[in-house]
């Protein structure tokens, strides 16, 4: 009966404590939706490639081997030849092996020169792989491929000339060699969105009349003539490998970076990204901090809630000491109180994540690439929830022990 | 007119039955000031009410009245002397000991506002026997005891199921009446439980709470100032009569 007395109580104060169980409710579904975000993030960084073993580059760190040849941040400071990348294909223990050349732009993307295997090889979010929304993956030599972002930004269509530039925010086009698009991929929330993917042997086409960096005077190759010619790369930027069996990634790796002929890294993606992540982590802690912060607030505004009503409910608390009741019961009363309150924001709050996720997954996925999955709440979430309750008990016993002192010196005697 | 010596239904407190020419309540050399509050001292040489008696303590407020009802109903405890409600010395209880013996003994009515307002009134009459496992197991069936009280009380039974918040103040006072005297405590307090109502009410209020105090057998000690509401009682007594006031300032 003290419980149904005590849930009396808080339904006569419906308003207040409807607006602190609110108040809670919006932190908590900040705090999870933070941690929903943050994760979705770390597992969208990391899905960014899946199914490759290995990614062979020359030697630099492992980090800016990724953030160049996945992320296509930064430049290679150096080429893999092609005779070392033969080298590599021909070793038994390789599966598939999927040549990359970057160094091109069309506008602000880059442009990728790579084989028909990438598409067949190229993984992201646990094996899924690369679709054409529009036409083809290329086909002939001047066909070129382009990402969801890239189609999306500059309004292009299948069939549409694209011109390549050479280098990266150049201005010296490769006007003399245009481009067709055949395909557009399917958004993938990777950075193949924002890539221009072309076959090698088209890098190479468009680089035939260009000497050091610019374009040789008077020299015009005829598209004809390109097309005749033999257009085996010089050199590669990176290459993406399969391995035969997985035991055999380390060995290989192993054998890739102690490659005599030239100085190689080989690196395991997923380490990679655990180490880029360990640099982008930073700002996901502070994220976190913050919206803890909004929780405190949050429980803070309670206990202010739980103050400013002690005042009006000093004859509450009389009449229940006067029955018999123990100082004891009091603190009990309200901390019971404060513990329902945060246990149905908690729990307002956790639906109020699920509803917005509901109605936000889509969009950000379509906006973002990041896919953010509706599952079951995760023992992390579960902890958080009840470390709210906790705390909100902890910090209702401020007014709880001020009711204490009140109502025994009030004792049952309050003149209103 | 009513007998002090009218049988009285022996109480049972720690297995002891109370001889019924024991004082109800009796306070012997008692000293009491506020802790932190500035000169405000109480003392209460001698006072005694017999078992089944009814009393009228008259005060202007400021007389100590306040500390002593609350010295009576143990939530205070005195400095010095003792305090014995039927055979227990309450001033040498622990504060968890005199709650419960508070609830067990003694029913309260305060002047007004005696009902938590989100109750229904069954909440409110049954509040007592939550902290009094002995007192519910005398009141037998509480649900029908409560009604009872209410009907005696000049109240439709149906009123029980009702919200306190929804009740006039005279209907209020009256629940308060029915709580105090659910389980028959053997000592009623009653602060000045009057003043919130009007002539035609109090009279008819007083009437019911002298009539249902008898017919339960209980001590009635009622703390008023207003000298007009003696005649009902077995015995008026200044509060100066019995008590000293110091308020000696530092």
């Amino acid at each position: 009966m003290i419980f149904r007395l005590a849930l009396a109580s808080l339904a006569a104060r419906a308003l207040t404590v409807g607006m602190t169980i609110l108040a809670i409710a919006l932190s908590v579904a900040l705090f999870l939706g933070v941690e929903k975000i943050r994760t979705g993030a770390k597992a969208s960084f990391s899905d960014t490639i899946s199914g490759t073993d290995l990614i062979v580059g020359a030697r630099s760190g492992s980090v800016q081997l990724l953030l160049y040849s996945v992320f296509r941040i930064g430049n290679a400071t150096n080429n893999v030849t092609w005779e070392s990348y033969q080298d590599i294909a021909a070793r038994p223990d390789v599966d598939w092996i999927v040549p990359i050349s970057l160094g091109d732009s069309h506008r602000q993307f880059r442009v990728m020169g790579t084989t028909a295997a990438f598409f067949e090889h190229y993984k992201y979010r646990q094996g899924r792989s690369l679709e054409a929304a529009e036409g083809l993956v290329m086909d002939d030599l001047f066909d070129a491929v382009i990402g969801a972002d890239v189609a999306a930004t500059l309004s292009y269509n299948v069939g549409d000339p694209i011109v390549v530039a050479h280098g990266i925010a150049s201005f010296t086009e490769h006007d003399d060699q245009p481009f067709r698009i055949s395909g557009i991929l399917e958004k993938t929330g990777t950075p193949v969105d924002r890539t221009v993917v072309v076959s090698l042997e088209a890098i190479e086409a468009i680089h035939v009349d260009w000497q050091s960096g610019r374009q040789a005077s008077g020299q015009s190759t005829s598209v004809e003539a390109i097309r005749a010619m033999e257009l085996t790369p010089n050199a590669i930027t990176a290459a993406l490998i399969g391995v035969e069996s997985p035991l055999q990634t380390f060995a290989l790796q192993r054998a890739i970076n102690e490659y005599t002929q030239e100085p190689l890294l080989a690196i395991l993606p997923g380490v990679a990204l655990q180490d880029l992540w360990g640099i982008v982590g930073i700002a996901e802690t502070a994220l976190l901090a913050v919206s803890m912060m909004v929780i405190v607030t949050a429980l803070i505004g309670m206990m202010a809630t739980i103050f400013s009503s002690l005042s009006e409910r000093r004859r509450e608390m009389a009449i229940l000491r006067a029955m018999g009741a123990s100082p004891r019961l009091i603190v009990g009363l309200l901390v019971f109180e404060a513990v329902l309150m945060s246990a149905m924001g908690a729990l307002l709050g956790l639906a109020f994540l699920y509803i917005g996720l509901i109605v936000a997954q889509p969009i950000i996925d379509s906006a973002f690439g990041l896919w953010l999955p509706i599952e079951a709440p995760t023992q992390r979430e579960i902890w958080v929830i009840l470390a709210v309750i906790g705390a909100s008990a902890i910090v209702s016993l401020i007014p709880a022990i001020r009711a204490y002192k009140t109502s025994i010196s009030d004792g049952m005697m309050v003149k209103t | 007119m009513r007998s002090k010596w009218s049988a009285t239904p022996p109480y049972s407190t720690c297995g002891i039955y109370i001889e019924v020419t024991q004082p109800i309540l009796n306070i012997s050399g008692v000293q009491f000031h506020w802790p932190g509050r500035t000169g405000f001292s109480l003392s209460v040489p001698e006072f005694s009410i017999e078992a089944g008696e009814t009393v009228l303590l008259l005060g202007e407020s400021g007389s100590g009245k306040s500390t002593l009802l609350s010295l009576i109903c143990g939530t205070i405890r005195p400095d010095t002397g003792t305090i014995h409600i039927s055979e227990t010395e309450i001033s040498a209880l622990t504060r968890g000991a005199r709650d419960r013996f508070r609830a067990e003994q003694i029913g309260v009515i305060f002047q007004q506002f005696n009902l938590l307002p989100f109750g229904t009134v069954l909440d409110n009459i049954l509040l007592p026997l939550q902290f009094a496992p002995e007192r519910r197991k005398r009141a037998g069936n509480i649900r029908a005891q409560a009604k009872d009280l209410c009907k005696n009380l000049g109240l439709p039974s149906a009123i029980v199921a009702v919200k306190s918040n929804a009740l006039s103040v005279g209907q209020q006072q009256r629940v308060a009446v029915a709580r105090a005297l659910i389980g028959q405590p053997p000592l009623i307090i009653a602060d000045e439980p009057t003043s919130a109502l009007d002539a035609d009410n109090q009279a008819a209020f007083l009437d019911l709470l002298f009539q249902q105090t008898l017919a339960n057998n209980s001590s009635l000690l009622m703390v008023s100032h207003d000298p007009r509401l003696s005649e009902r009682f077995d015995r008026v007594i200044r509060m100066d009569d019995i008590a000293h006031i110091d308020r000696a300032t530092i």
